[in-house]
């Protein structure tokens, strides 16, 4: 029988069809009062469902989904607290231009602004937390606005949209009119870069002395990694990834320097500080990564590549803005580049290996180094097990906090989507779910969740969901018995005043673990670290270690807040100035 | 000096929220605003004032632009451009001031709309600064009550407006109608 013809679907039927025709082969949700039409269809019907164990976490899994593949990610909750439980996650999506597409239920049309039972301004409060949201009124327009929801969503600068839709509009029976085209005339899509600002920018990078590549999360949300990687090679550049690039260019890779910022390296932020061209592709300027701006890049001119026109000089002005796909602008780039190469290379040749030979000598004066101790676990020492199991291509989920920015620091990815962290909301919480939605969308991936105890302790109920599936997620929890970062900063600047840090009362994993169906096991001698960690990835199921490890351990370098980043603090116990 | 802005946006619920969302989330005092459908009446325009710090001007006009609702913002405060506002005010004065009042109200140009035993009702329209002296001075005839439009401006420049052509959906090639056994 075919629908489109006679016949009618109920709304519910028709958001399904939609989110088929999107290809959408898993949905994170959770059911309830208003969305009781939607998982009734869903009942009989082909696409998959994950029931996770909280709306955030549905957000969250939607985000490791989309950022593992690159695909839109979907989560659904009803109305209300679910939708309200959405909000975090949607920030978060917002923050790293993460394609999800939101699925609320809403009241009854008629019950809306009535307090009416599990009523909230689903529509109002999610407005300043997505790309674009959508109060469906009419059944007729759902499969437009599902439809535009996903263009939204994975177009230009990806991002979350919400769809709200109240129960009467699931009930409602309608034609399913397929969708051929979309017109948001308000939309501006900007994909191809100025031409002459190419040439231009082209000119300039020929020119540099000191030339240096600042390459962020747009490189990865535009597929542009090979892109990257060509005009790093033709103009044998020294470039790094932020903390949202990480895998852009590969760890491997000659003229990768490492992550910049607060918490990156020596070299990174001294070529950033020395740089007389910074070639900025999908990047923002964060605070974490500019430092004090007065003194960031104080010397260098700036050229930006990004495809939303609102980061353009936003932070830092841009001395030749381009704004388009970083991945057609790099290829035709690199391009002219080549084209030009002939009559430039040698003009700088001797200044670019100074620079070269400067950037290698920061890079051995203060490398980051693993510190090991025979009788407690370093953090930095179990990232680096990690890293070795992983060589590189592993999916490494990461919470926040101290552990993530030693992930970021000592796990090295050599491709893109394999580094899953919240970086911009810096959502506690987001390691175990996010991991859950990696893992579904590659099942034949290993991977990792690293979380610190605070905020595994804030994602527990996700173990349900992992044995519910089976899923074989690697959890390590990196336990330093504190909020590692917050004590860290209450030490540094609080007079180590250490308030409301101390997370006592940590469950035994292996008993909480074994509850679940799963292994677990506690371990705090560092001879049994890499033993462990190979029992722990070839164990097919889900596993959960406990690796207790050097309770005050801080991250290092730091720039202090406020500080120029080539300010770094390098390392305890006396602060040494570069 | 407030930043005047002008928006042509899609006339559907929830545009207005965006914009003043926008504004408001940094902290922005909307001085005055004023929105009416325009000759395609799927559009609207709005006209906003709004106290925005010299450098963030340009940034709040990009982030306007963004706004999927929003078709063209554009920052009128400096271009050349006609602003204008409206006054409605009803006056409440004794026989002795009528002929007075009247005179004043044409010496700036306000008609009048209402008249009775009471007083009148007046309209004027100008600029801001205009309408604020004709304001002071009713006000020492007496009572009044004024209910202001708001600024509403009018570029004088002509401006391309760059509209998105549809986007055609490639979707998935077998759809699952045929294939689920709705």
């Amino acid at each position: 029988m075919s629908a489109t013809g006679t016949s009618t679907l109920s709304g519910a039927q028709i958001l399904l069809e939609c989110l088929v025709r999107e290809n959408v082969d898993c949905i994170f949700g959770y059911p309830g009062g208003v969305t009781l039409p939607l998982y009734d269809a869903m009942y009989d019907h082909p696409i998959r469902h994950v029931l996770v164990r909280h709306e955030q976490n549905a957000c969250f899994a939607a985000e490791g989904y989309a950022r593992s593949t690159g695909k839109v990610g979907v989560c659904c909750a009803t109305s209300g607290p679910g939708a309200t439980n959405l909000v975090t996650g949607l920030v978060d999506a917002m923050m790293d231009s993460i394609p999800v597409v939101a699925i609320t239920g809403q009241v009854s049309s008629k019950l809306i602004g009535t307090d009416a039972f599990q009523e909230a301004d689903t529509f109002g409060i999610t407005r300043s937390c997505t790309k674009h949201n959508f109060l469906v009124k009419n059944v007729a327009d759902l499969p437009q606005i599902v439809h535009e929801a996903f263009y939204i969503a994975s177009s230009g600068r990806p991002g979350p949209v919400l769809i709200d839709i109240p129960k009467d509009v699931f009930q409602a029976h309608s034609h399913y009119v397929p969708v051929s085209s979309i017109h948001l005339p308000g939309y501006k899509v900007f994909t191809e870069g100025h031409t002459g600002q190419i040439r231009r920018a082209a000119q300039m990078i020929w020119e540099a002395e000191r030339p240096f590549v600042y390459a962020g999360g747009g490189i990865i949300a535009a597929e542009a990694s090979e892109e990257l990687r060509e005009l790093v090679e033709t103009v044998d550049v020294p470039a790094v990834n932020t903390l949202m690039g990480l895998g852009a260019l590969p760890a491997n890779h000659p003229n990768f320097i490492s992550m910049p910022g607060m918490h990156g390296s020596y070299a990174a932020n001294m070529g950033m500080s020395n740089a007389d061209l910074l070639i900025a592709l999908g990047v923002r300027f964060d605070d974490r990564v500019t430092g004090r701006l007065a003194a960031f890049a104080p010397r260098a001119k700036v050229i930006h590549v990004d495809i939303d026109p609102a980061e353009i000089s936003k932070i830092r002005n841009a001395d030749l803005p381009i704004v388009g796909d970083v991945k057609r602008v790099l290829s035709k780039l690199t391009k002219v580049l080549k084209e030009l190469e002939p009559s430039c290379r040698e003009k700088n040749s001797l200044t670019r290996q100074a620079w070269w030979r400067q950037i290698r000598s920061w890079k051995a004066e203060h490398p980051l180094t693993v510190e090991t101790s025979t009788s407690e676990i370093k953090p930095q020492h179990l990232m680096r097990e990690i890293d070795r199991l992983s060589g590189g291509e592993a999916i490494v989920c990461s919470d926040v906090g101290q552990h993530q920015m030693w992930s970021a620091q000592f796990i090295r990815f050599n491709k893109p989507r394999l580094w899953i962290n919240s970086g911009g909301l810096g959502s506690m919480g987001f390691g175990l779910p996010s991991a859950i939605g990696a893992q579904f969308a590659c099942p034949e991936k290993l991977v990792f969740a690293i979380c610190g105890d605070g905020g595994f302790q804030m994602s527990i109920p996700e173990l349900a969901t992992i044995a519910n599936h089976g899923l074989p997620i690697k959890i390590i929890v990196m336990n330093n018995g504190y909020l590692g970062m917050v004590r860290q900063w209450q030490e540094l600047f609080y007079n180590n005043r250490m308030s409301q840090v101390e997370l006592n009362s940590f469950p035994d994993v292996e008993k909480l673990a074994g509850a679940y169906g799963f292994k677990g096991r506690t371990i705090e001698s560092p001879h049994e670290l890499a033993p462990t960690l190979r029992e722990v990835v070839n164990e097919p199921g889900p596993y959960l270690l406990n690796v207790k490890v050097s309770s005050y351990e801080n991250v290092y370098p730091m720039v202090p807040a406020g500080g120029a980043i080539n300010e770094m603090v390098l390392g305890p116990p006396q602060p040494v100035t570069a | 000096m407030l930043q005047i802005i002008s928006l042509l946006v899609e006339n559907k619920p929830g545009a207005l929220m965006r914009v003043t969302g926008l504004l408001t989330s940094r902290g922005y005092n909307i001085e005055s605003l004023t929105v009416a459908r325009t000759m395609d009446p799927t559009l609207s325009r709005m006209t906003i004032a709004v106290d925005v710090d010299q450098n963030l001007r340009s940034q709040v006009i990009k982030q306007m632009n963004k706004l999927i609702n929003v078709l063209q913002a554009t920052d009128l405060t400096d271009v050349p451009a006609v602003c204008r506002e409206m006054v409605l005010m009803r006056v409440r004065v004794g026989m002795s001031s009528r002929t007075a009042i009247l005179k004043e109200a044409e010496i700036f140009g306000a008609r009048v709309v209402e008249s009775s035993t009471e007083g009148f009702a007046l309209e004027a329209t100008g600029e801001a600064e205009k309408l604020e002296e004709f304001i002071d001075i009713m006000q020492s005839y007496g009572e009044i009550e004024v209910t202001r439009s708001g600024s509403v401006a009018v570029s004088l420049e002509a401006k391309k407006l760059r509209l998105s052509a549809p986007v055609q959906k490639a979707h998935a090639a077998v759809a699952s109608l045929e294939t689920v056994g709705t």
